[in-house]
């Protein structure tokens, strides 16, 4: 067996392991932590595929600065652990059931054409331009997908403005 | 292949030996620079100017009980100065501290491994590393560390941001994440005047990149998280031996590393007169610059007053953030207008 997929292994085989620990942890910190624990996990998953730059943006801005966020407001509010907030509305339970089938046959549905192909080979002593480097995202990014870019970061500020107008108390 | 594993291995090994023995060593250095500052002498006891201090000290806390209180989380609590070491000591594997030499007839790059995503990795890992403070202080049911480890969350990610945006400057210039590139650069005439830190818009940024490191490392002024007068010791407040020694060891690997990054974005890494010629002036050079760097931060410690709390954050946000943003439309100007 390659070294790929012994890590392949392992870092899936903690994934998973993580994000079950999340449903089965009843306070919101360990859940937060198990949630970083996937994040870190799935950059390992994406190293091993080369994408080394959705790799280290993967930890900078999920691990890194939302889950620190996350964690903060925990902490911030203090949730006791012993009373989670939940079984107000019981008769949703019996619709999660549906639901959960629904998004499993959804992925099935999106997943079987991935799994028959395969990757595309890693260009041999031009490694720069390999699917998922920083250079291949940069230029992917402000060629092929500039308009959607552009749109996306106009999305971003009004997100932001709107953040600030619901933060702002009255007559500041 | 099994040549090149080796490699990696007895270089990650000679770099943790040295960055230990650092650290121990920055700390009597600390003491000293104080010492000088304050027109007092620091340690002088133990060996010669005090050179045998820090092994003191280690003896010292091994031998010291490690306490875990009651009522606290207790995985967390033993898992958090771990969880705030390795980030820092993972951080250095990508810094360059030398060309190429010759050894025993093997020509041996000076530095452990390059990535693509150099800078990037290491801005992972130093926002990986704001966990530990924040899982100590969190675990620890004090509502000091509590504090502590809610202020140093906030702290670092305001920082971080202006720390990020000031290094695309240095990106733009530069033109690569990878640390032995942006070293390579910068290694125009005479060895010293292709240094970032002589282009126009890239001294400022020097400035924007070194408050916000200080910040992130939680050195003073920005020391909130373990503001001693108000937090007794803020998020390590009730730990001892050991587990203290991470902490602190992470503080200073921490100061070491920020030295360094700035180093080698600014100052040339090791770049230097002659250093073409007689490439083991490398790390010679660059141990001499970091060192520098080491002192000016301590230099801060002990002669700026910390902030209050809301002039940290309005520094952060109304200052600094913006003056990065615009630092980096100015490069781009002039990058533009000079190409």
């Amino acid at each position: 067996m390659d070294v790929e997929k012994v890590l392949f292994i392992i870092f899936g085989i903690v994934a998973l392991a993580s994000a079950l620990n999340i449903l089965l942890q009843r306070s919101p910190l360990y859940g937060a932590l198990s949630l970083i624990g996937t994040l870190l996990a799935l950059s390992a998953l994406y190293m091993t595929l080369r994408a080394q730059f959705i790799a280290a943006v993967q930890i900078v801005v999920y691990a890194g600065a939302i889950m620190v966020l996350f964690i903060f407001v925990i902490m911030l509010l203090n949730v006791p652990k012993d009373q989670p907030q939940i079984e107000k509305q019981k008769g949703l339970r019996y619709l999660a059931i549906p639901f959960a089938g629904l998004l499993i046959a959804e992925m099935f549905f999106v997943l079987r054409p991935i799994r028959l192909s395969t990757l595309p080979p890693i260009p041999s002593g031009n490694a720069e331009q390999a699917v998922g480097t920083t250079w291949s995202i940069g230029t992917a990014l402000f060629t092929d997908y500039l308009l959607p870019f552009e749109v996306t970061s106009v999305l971003i500020l009004m997100a932001v403005v709107g953040a600030m107008v619901l933060a702002r108390r009255e007559g500041d | 292949m099994a040549n090149l594993l080796l490699e990696w291995v007895i270089k990650t090994i000679v770099i943790l030996l040295i960055l230990v023995t650092a650290v121990a060593y920055v700390t009597l250095m600390e003491r000293k620079v104080m010492g000088w500052i304050q027109l007092r002498v620091g340690p002088n006891r133990v060996g010669p100017w005090g050179l045998l201090q820090p092994l003191a000290d280690g003896l010292k806390m091994i031998f010291k009980e490690d306490i875990v209180p009651t009522q606290a989380s207790r995985w967390l609590y033993i898992l958090a100065p771990a969880l705030s070491l390795i980030p820092a000591l993972m951080t250095f594997i990508v810094i360059p501290y030398g060309s190429e030499i010759n050894l025993f007839g093997h020509r041996v790059e000076l530095h452990v491994t390059r990535m693509n995503v150099g800078l990037l990795y290491i801005l992972a890992l130093t926002s990986v590393g704001v966990y530990g403070i924040v899982l100590a202080g969190w675990s620890s049911n004090n509502k000091y560390s509590l504090m502590g480890g809610l202020r140093s969350s906030a702290q670092m990610i305001s920082y971080e941001l202006a720390l990020g945006l000031s290094i695309v400057s240095v990106l733009l210039y530069t033109g690569s994440l990878d640390l032995v590139d942006i070293v390579e650069k910068q290694g125009g005439w005479p060895g010293h005047m292709g240094w970032n830190i002589f282009r126009f818009p890239l001294m400022i940024v020097f400035i924007i990149f070194y408050i916000a490191s200080l910040a992130e490392t939680n050195r003073t002024p920005f020391d909130l998280p373990e503001a001693d007068s108000e937090l007794v010791a803020g998020y390590h407040t009730e730990y001892s031996s050991m587990s203290f020694v991470m902490f602190q060891m992470a503080e200073y690997l921490n100061l070491i590393t920020a030295s360094s990054i700035s180093t080698t974005l600014f100052f040339g890494g090791w770049n230097g007169p002659f250093v073409g010629r007689l490439p083991f002036l490398g790390p010679v050079y660059f141990t001499v610059k970091v060192l520098a760097l080491i002192f000016m931060a301590m230099w801060i410690r002990y002669t700026v007053p910390r902030f209050r709390y809301d002039q940290l954050m309005r520094f952060g946000w109304k200052v600094l953030l913006p003056a990065s943003i615009v630092n980096i439309i100015i490069t781009s100007t002039v990058i533009l207008f000079l190409r």
